[in-house]
């Protein structure tokens, strides 16, 4: 790196102080902005100690410092075009910095929170007859299994078919627009899929009705738009030899599809269902206004309300009673639970791509 | 069960493109017929024409006739899935499925069609249809391993063997070959020499030397120009096509003149 | 070529029993989701005429049902702005952060690291935002009053829990940020190689090639994909229901102040597990004002999107 100083002076008659063709004036060595850097944390160090000492504002100090440092240093020996380089490279990182205070905090903050009630009783017990410590959230858990799993049945046999129906079958303004509605619909807020689930089965059970089906209605709404949008992407990768093959066997196209095309996919499709359900089970709002709460272990979604963890921590949060303390630990260790649950999904989908992966490669 | 097809005023369409155009031939039983000619000149489509596999991509049709021993394969009443249980097909790339053992690859066929099969009938039927393909001594130790992880002039055998494992009276090889080095293609050739005595073969080929090694029978397919239909220019035996052609066009074609 | 348009009539392929159940299963499956999203609009419109008609005094406060929901469209469009505003270049920086940026072994892994953000419940963000972020926002929102104050945005009192509209926007932008991010990325990596390495080759540094061949190429994509995080910040619910300390403020621009107004999804989420009767009926008209703002703004997201997929598909 360091001989590319040379050039700059490989001319006949460039003096030291004249720009090279490309416009730099001599290259920094790669320790030079690590250099600024640790001046500026000397310095932010210093101003920390002098005024009020304050971790965030020390961090702030650092990369601001840091960053003019480098900018100003960079233009003074190197030249304005790889100053501003620089400037920017300083601000991606810095982006990215950011990125990470709300992920890290939030993950710090919930573990060190839901840590103090994720024992034995959170998850065996329920809320029935606690007044204070104690109880747990083993309704909650089973409530968001059943409607979860619920939902996947609703969900993956109508995404699936539609993919099916948009890879292999469809063709023209029907394609056209059930692509275009399946887009549309990953963007309808969840809070009015439950307002749909709500509106639908108050038709049919009149007002006030509050049931475990409805929840799954309503999330269905949420997921089958994502399996479609996974599952076309992995039959789409299915080489259209095979199918050639399979036909060319005299195997009925239906049947081509059902033993050639999806078990060449499955692992994809399981991905893309792991990833869907991640989606949905942590979703809170439409079964807040579908579902409701119990206090109780009730396990037919087609009798009553139910309890779910999601809206299990938000009514130990918001409504915590007296003392409140109790409540809100469940509260967090409820949500610790939940984002558990949806961290194992994520790592279980990946595992599932990267084991199962289609040993298709020739 | 070798059949023979006759082909009279074929014209092939996609959609309002008239890809081949007035094609009338007969290929004889227990033959190779060869098919040659520049890229782009249809003698794939025609050659999927033959099993209706060329209906797979929409909008694709045919104009003319067909017939395998009597029966139009266009016919009102045909169902194209049972055209193409009697003419088995052989693509240029070995498309073996990847999900699928040797075994199951071989038993394809009649498992996806849900014949119901006996456990000892299967394994004689695949042990046929391997040594058929002269495949079952390569691969008899690993039935149960992955077809794809043969080599590919093994995976192109046991295409073949799954092709014939269902008993087709005529087996279509499109350029089956190209993919495949010098050996594995002398093996693939060998297989055909063999396979002759019981199928009627068709074969598109970009090889002329293959075509000469292998055929009693070329046809030798041209067209005019970018977006005009491709004709078969001639239909001659083998030896007659490459020493004495009747046609200009074929003669230059061998010789290298163009294409 | 005589005679190509019509098909001869002995080519109406034969279609077995097994082939046309599963076909027109598969088709009946595509035309429930159409069914789906009309049966959303319809069932929100049919429950939401008995607000429509109602006579204005009917409805919770005062003037009406144009006046309730009037507000709480304003809160809604605010935080999302707000949201939009601060995500879109802090997504931006960190697609090319992580697209030309980042070494290589390593992109990969911190992409999905942003992704993670996605995958957190709006929950969870709920409980991170009122007990983490907002508390620690209060003295810079007091700094903000005392030297910007005489911005409206900045006008005190600063409220003293820190669950603000600005609050609100900050934890939403985080939210969504994820999906611009991603959205950039791959638009980004889909920059060709021989647009990037032109500029390079004429002695562009790695911020001038990022100006002359990324940033055009990518800016569609970016727009459309902010667009569709703004759609994901409109509905969002459960984290404005918890932090937001909603009250009937009414349009302020006051962002920092304890009196904010409420969003459509929190007020939703807020008000209809007491709600009977007419109420019900006003929260869902609510709702259906925002099915149709979202609708319209991810329509047009996506439209801007798939408009680059064709052009980009052309070359």
């Amino acid at each position: 790196m360091s001989t590319s100083t040379q050039q700059s002076s490989a001319g006949p008659d460039t003096s030291a102080s004249s720009p090279n063709p490309l416009g730099g004036h001599e290259k920094q060595a790669p320790w030079v902005p690590w250099a600024v850097f640790g001046a500026a944390a000397v310095l932010a160090l210093g101003i920390g100690l002098l005024t009020s000492w304050n971790i965030v504002l020390f961090v702030i100090y650092t990369v601001v410092l840091g960053t003019l440092g480098t900018y100003v240093l960079s233009r003074v020996t190197e030249g304005p075009r790889k100053a501003v380089d620089r400037l920017v490279t300083c601000l991606v990182i810095s982006a990215f910095g950011i990125a990470m205070v709300p992920l890290v905090s939030l993950v710090y903050e919930v573990v060190r929170r839901g840590a103090e009630r994720f024992d034995g009783e959170f998850f065996t017990a329920s809320l029935q007859g606690i007044i204070g410590p104690g109880g747990g959230a083993y309704h909650a858990l089973m409530g968001t299994l059943i409607i979860t799993l619920l939902t996947t049945l609703i969900s993956v046999p109508i995404g699936l078919m539609t993919a099916i129906y948009l890879v292999e079958y469809g063709s023209g303004r029907l394609k056209r627009s059930i692509t275009f509605l399946v887009d549309v619909m990953t963007g309808i807020p969840s809070i009015v899929a439950g307002l749909f689930a709500y509106a639908l089965f108050v038709l049919i059970f009149g007002p006030g009705v509050r049931l475990g089906i409805m929840g799954a209605v309503a999330l269905s709404v949420l997921m089958i738009p994502v399996i479609v949008r996974s599952a076309e992407e992995v039959l789409k990768l299915v080489p259209n030899e095979l199918r050639e093959a399979a036909y060319a066997l005299g195997v009925p196209k239906w049947r081509t599809i059902l033993k050639v095309v999806i078990p060449t996919a499955i692992a994809g499709l399981a991905t893309g269902v792991t990833l869907a359900i991640a989606r949905v089970i942590g979703e809170t709002a439409p079964l807040l206004i579908t579902v409701g709460i119990t206090n109780a272990l009730n396990f037919n979604p087609f009798d009553g309300r139910m309890a779910t963890l999601p809206v299990y921590a938000y009514y130990q949060l918001t409504q915590p009673g007296v003392p409140p303390e109790n409540a809100i630990d469940r509260a967090w260790t409820a949500a610790l639970v939940l984002i558990m649950l949806v961290m194992g999904l994520n790592v279980v989908a990946r595992l599932i791509s990267r084991l199962f992966a289609p040993k298709t490669s020739r | 069960m070798a059949k023979r097809i006759d082909v009279s005023d074929l014209d092939i369409y996609y959609g309002n493109f008239k890809a081949v155009e007035g094609v009338n031939l007969s290929i004889e039983p227990r033959s190779i017929t060869a098919l040659i000619g520049p890229s782009g000149c249809g003698k794939s489509t025609f050659l999927r024409s033959l099993n209706r596999m060329h209906e797979v991509i929409p909008g694709a049709r045919v104009e003319g006739k067909v017939v395998i021993e009597g029966q139009d394969l266009y016919g009102s009443d045909v169902d194209p899935v049972d055209v193409r249980r009697q003419i088995g097909m052989v693509f240029q790339r070995p498309n073996p499925f990847p999900t699928m053992s040797i075994y199951d690859n071989v038993a394809a066929g009649l498992r996806l069609n849900a014949k119901k099969t006996s456990k000892s009938d299967m394994d004689g039927l695949v042990e046929r249809s391997l040594k058929g393909a002269n495949l079952w001594n390569e691969v008899k130790d690993r039935l149960n391993r992955p077809g794809s992880g043969l080599s590919g002039g093994q995976q192109q055998r046991l295409c073949i063997a799954r092709a014939i494992a269902v008993q087709p009276e005529v087996l279509l090889m499109d350029e089956p070959c190209s993919a495949l080095d010098p050996i594995s293609t002398l093996a693939v050739e060998d297989l055909m020499m063999e396979l002759k005595e019981q199928f009627t073969i068709v074969i598109v080929t970009h090889n002329m030397q293959q075509a000469a090694r292998v055929s009693e029978t070329t046809g030798f397919f041209n067209l005019n120009g970018v977006g005009q239909p491709g004709r078969l220019i001639e239909y001659n035996p083998t030896e007659k096509i490459f020493s004495n052609p009747d046609e200009k066009a074929t003669e230059d074609y061998i010789s290298g003149r163009f294409g | 070529m005589t005679s190509t348009t019509s098909a001869p009539p002995a080519q109406q392929p034969k279609s077995r029993p097994g082939d046309r159940i599963f076909a027109g299963s598969a088709k009946g499956a595509g035309i429930l989701i159409l069914v789906i999203l009309a049966g959303v609009a319809l069932f929100l419109i049919s429950e939401s005429v008995p607000a429509l008609t109602a006579s204005a005094d009917e409805i919770s406060g005062d003037g009406g049902l144009a006046s309730y929901i009037g507000p709480l469209v304003f809160g809604t469009l605010l935080s999302a702005v707000i949201a939009l505003l601060v995500a879109t270049p802090l997504a931006v920086a960190i697609a090319l952060f992580i697209t030309f940026y980042a070494p290589r072994k390593l992109a990969a892994g911190l992409g999905y690291v942003v992704d993670l953000l996605a995958a957190i419940p709006s929950i969870v963000y709920g409980f991170w935002g009122i007990f983490w972020l907002a508390p620690r926002l209060v003295p810079f929102y007091r700094w903000l009053e005392e030297n910007l104050g005489f911005l409206p945005f900045f006008a005190g009192p600063v409220s003293s829990t820190g669950r603000t509209m600005l609050t609100i926007g900050l934890v939403l932008a985080v939210m969504i940020l994820p999906i611009v991010s991603a959205i950039s990325r791959e638009v980004f990596s889909q920059v060709p190689t021989l647009h990037t390495e032109a500029a390079l080759a004429l002695g562009a540094t790695r911020w001038e090639m990022i100006k002359i061949a990324v940033i055009p190429y990518g800016k569609s994509g970016v727009i459309g994909g902010s667009m569709l995080g703004l759609g994901r910040a409109l509905g969002e619910t459960m984290a404005v229901a918890i932090i937001l300390s909603g009250s009937a403020a009414g349009i302020t621009w006051a962002l920092i102040s304890s009196a904010n107004p409420q969003t459509i999804a929190a007020n939703i989420a807020l008000q209809f597990p007491e709600s009977t009767g007419l109420a019900v009926n006003t929260l869902i008209a609510s709702g259906l004002a925002l099915f149709v703002i979202t609708l319209l703004v991810n329509m047009l997201a996506r439209w801007v999107v798939n408009r680059r997929a064709d052009f980009s598909g052309a070359n």
